[in-house]
């Protein structure tokens, strides 16, 4: 396939950066774009790509960020925020014990998790921490009233650091791996072991069985307004409809940038109802949710061997807040970043 | 993910009973110079140190998968650490993963044949089982995890063979047998082997079954003319004929090709209904009016099969079936196996 198969192309938008190594996360902290990769360093893209080695001689599992900060998490056990100034914060040390997932609040609160153990440090610095009945592999905040939701075997878990009693459990068999919440606040919905997506109404706990994704969903990200959720795992970009107040119940969800790799990274377009797809052969488009029209973003070279690199997954793919310039990394530590034309 | 089987990470998986010589044997894998930089997952519930620069501590979650069988289980940490390792690949090009004495090696095993990421980095090389030749006996008799780690192994080191007189060891020997006669056995003091005993083994790879196995050609082979294979185990010929009452491994071979049609469907419906009971299978097969060689094993329910190469000039075509496991109805089996034969067998 070639470019002109593409209503247009935006590639001579696109400056490469070399990250350096497989790209764990990207993110534009006050604008600045920046890195967070496997070997421990989060690296500023602009100017003179500088590094920061925040998990010395360890590795960044986890990540989130805003537009001010980014949080990693590393089998060294250690969490760090990091600032766009390139300023570190240590805020906590499991001891070695492998971080396995994160999340930040807008308030500038942390949850993380470490095997069964999930902590929540509020913005003052208090850390509260609750068990889990097994590991959680994913964690999320709630949009409203200071509540953990947490991925686990068997279903998820919603607690409110601050108050003592037994969470709300939302029940599903098997394993489950990240969560993330609706806009709203009405729907959970979690990835699973087993290349499916599961859904609650949090209201009434009714489920939501969202399955034929021939790899497991990573990425998932909701359209600006909160009635769509992009999800990769399969050979297009699913977007599932949330508007109704049954969310996607009974509906089929829509599909877009079709082709044979399988998506491995989707970004909404922070204001319009467009999104960005990047697939496992390392190539990105940009598509419209409404008539699916698709712009080539970034394509990798069919040789493999004339140009030594091998073509690998994108890994990270973030938009800024004005929806101008889109930052993605890839496994092999390439990455990039497109600028719109004006 | 577009990597070949080669690119895949070879994972070794160390069972065996506490204090039966599972660190000293890790100890010795990762001291001597052999080239490799290993990640090594150990249970956090450990013997005690191990001196390597990637260490993993696992907690040995095993979940039940989404059907409700009871046997079809992986080990959710596994999953979860294999995604961390491939954040650190070009930091060590093997794994191994060290498990309690406690521990069912299926879980772990299977963990490698059902979640797709795992499968598509990293390939099981063999379980290896280190017995305490002192205490192996008692430990049949009374602990069903030490027999399910016998009946599991590739490669059993039956260590401290110093500690017994030759007829304990042959008697220990004799009841490994019973249980599990197609692992290659070696007989160690402090886990001395070379490492390519335990490392490399391939043992779950198709194309390998039997070339690792030599033992697996010598079922039903009476004259035992055929010992030119250069290993260095032991066929425990010779030995006292022990029958586990409870774990038992049966071998069925037909002369000549079977029916895929009456073949595939009764070795799923068996592996379905018998999962629990069988740990272990294993099978090579004549198909009729196919040239190349189908080649099977299981693990449980979970079966993987594939064509292989050519069947050779003069190579005689035969069909080889081996199940381990517990309680098995023997006769059954060979009824069953025996009907999917396209000539009559007698
Ligand atoms: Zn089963």
């Amino acid at each position: 396939m070639n470019d002109l198969d593409y209503d247009k192309s935006l590639t001579s938008h696109v400056e490469d950066i070399a990250a350096g190594d497989h790209v764990v996360a990207a993110a534009f902290l006050e604008g600045a774009p920046a890195f967070a990769l496997a070997n421990g360093e989060i690296v500023f893209a602009a100017g003179n790509n500088r590094r920061i080695a925040v998990h010395p001689d360890a590795a960044i599992l986890v990540t989130a960020s805003d537009s001010r900060l980014i949080v990693t998490g590393g089998d060294d056990g250690r969490i760090f925020l990091t600032s766009a100034a390139g300023t570190t914060q240590e805020v906590a040390n499991e001891g070695g014990k492998w971080i396995d997932a994160i999340a930040l609040r807008e308030d500038g609160a942390i949850a993380w998790s470490v095997a069964k153990q999930v902590r929540a440090r509020d913005a003052k610095g208090v850390v509260k921490s609750f068990e889990a009945p097994s590991s959680v592999r994913g964690l999320a905040f709630m949009p409203k009233g200071y509540r953990v939701a947490m991925a686990h075997y068997n279903g998820l878990s919603l607690w409110f650091p601050n108050i003592v009693g037994e969470p709300e459990t939302l029940k599903w068999a098997g394993s489950h791996l990240d969560v993330i919440i609706s806009r709203d606040g009405q729907f959970a919905v979690s990835s699973m072991q087993e290349n499916s997506l599961h859904g609650w109404r949090i209201s009434d706990k009714k489920d939501m069985r969202m399955t034929g994704y021939p790899s497991k969903t990573r990425s998932f990200s909701w359209s600006s307004d909160g009635e769509w959720l992009a999800t990769s795992g399969a050979d297009a970009c699913v977007v599932w409809p949330f508007h109704s107040k049954d969310g996607p119940m009974g509906k089929a969800p829509k599909e877009c940038g079709v082709r044979a790799p399988k998506v491995t990274q989707v970004a909404f377009h922070p204001k319009s109802p467009a999104l960005a797809v990047g697939y496992e052969d390392g190539w990105i488009l940009l598509c419209r949710l409404a008539d699916s029209a698709e712009l080539l973003v970034r394509r990798t070279p069919d040789g493999t061997p004339t140009t030594g690199r091998k073509r690998a997954a994108i890994s990270a793919l973030v938009w800024d807040s004005d929806g101008k310039r889109l930052l993605f990394g890839a496994e092999n530590g390439d990455a990039g970043m497109l600028t719109l034309p004006v | 993910m577009t990597e070949s089987t080669s690119d895949k990470i070879p994972v070794t998986v160390l069972t065996g009973y506490l204090g039966a010589g599972k660190t000293t044997l890790l100890n010795r894998i990762l001291s001597e110079d052999h080239g490799h930089k290993f990640a090594v997952i150990v249970n956090e519930f450990g013997e005690i140190g191990i001196d390597n620069d990637l260490v993993v501590g696992a907690d040995e979650e095993v979940f039940e998968m989404n059907n409700g069988c009871i046997c079809c289980t992986v080990r959710g940490d596994l999953i979860r650490i294999m995604e961390g390792l491939m954040k650190r690949r070009g930091k060590f090009d093997a794994i191994i993963v060290e498990t309690t004495g406690l521990a069912d090696p299926a879980p772990v095993a299977q963990t490698f044949f059902v979640d797709q990421d795992v499968q598509e980095q990293a390939r099981l090389d063999a379980v290896v089982t280190v017995a305490d030749a002192k205490w192996l006996s008692d430990r049949l008799r009374d602990a069903p995890e030490a027999k399910n780690q016998i009946a599991f192994a590739d490669v059993i080191l039956l260590n401290k063979i110093d500690l017994v007189t030759p007829e304990e060891l042959r008697e220990v020997e004799a009841r490994i047998r019973a249980i599990n006669p197609y692992a290659v056995l070696h007989k160690t003091n402090r886990c001395e082997v070379p490492l390519s005993a335990v490392l490399g083994r391939n043992a779950f790879d198709l194309d390998r079954i039997l070339e690792v196995e030599p033992a697996f050609l010598e079922v039903d082979d009476h004259d035992h003319h055929d010992h030119s294979h250069g290993h260095d185990h032991d066929h425990g010929h010779g030995l006292k004929h022990y029958h586990d009452e409870e774990m038992q491994s049966v071998a069925f071979q037909i002369d000549g090709d079977v029916d895929p049609h009456r073949f595939m469907p009764w070795i799923n419906l068996i592996t379905q209904k018998e999962g629990p009971n069988i740990l272990r299978s294993k099978g090579i097969l004549s198909f009729k009016d196919e040239p190349k060689r189908f080649v099977f094993q299981g693990v449980h329910m979970i079966l993987d099969g594939d064509l292989q190469r050519d069947w050779k000039p003069g190579e005689k075509r035969q069909c080889k079936i081996v199940f381990i496991g517990r309680n098995l109805n023997e006769e059954s089996l060979r009824s069953g196996f025996m009907a999917c034969a396209v000539e009559p067998q007698h």
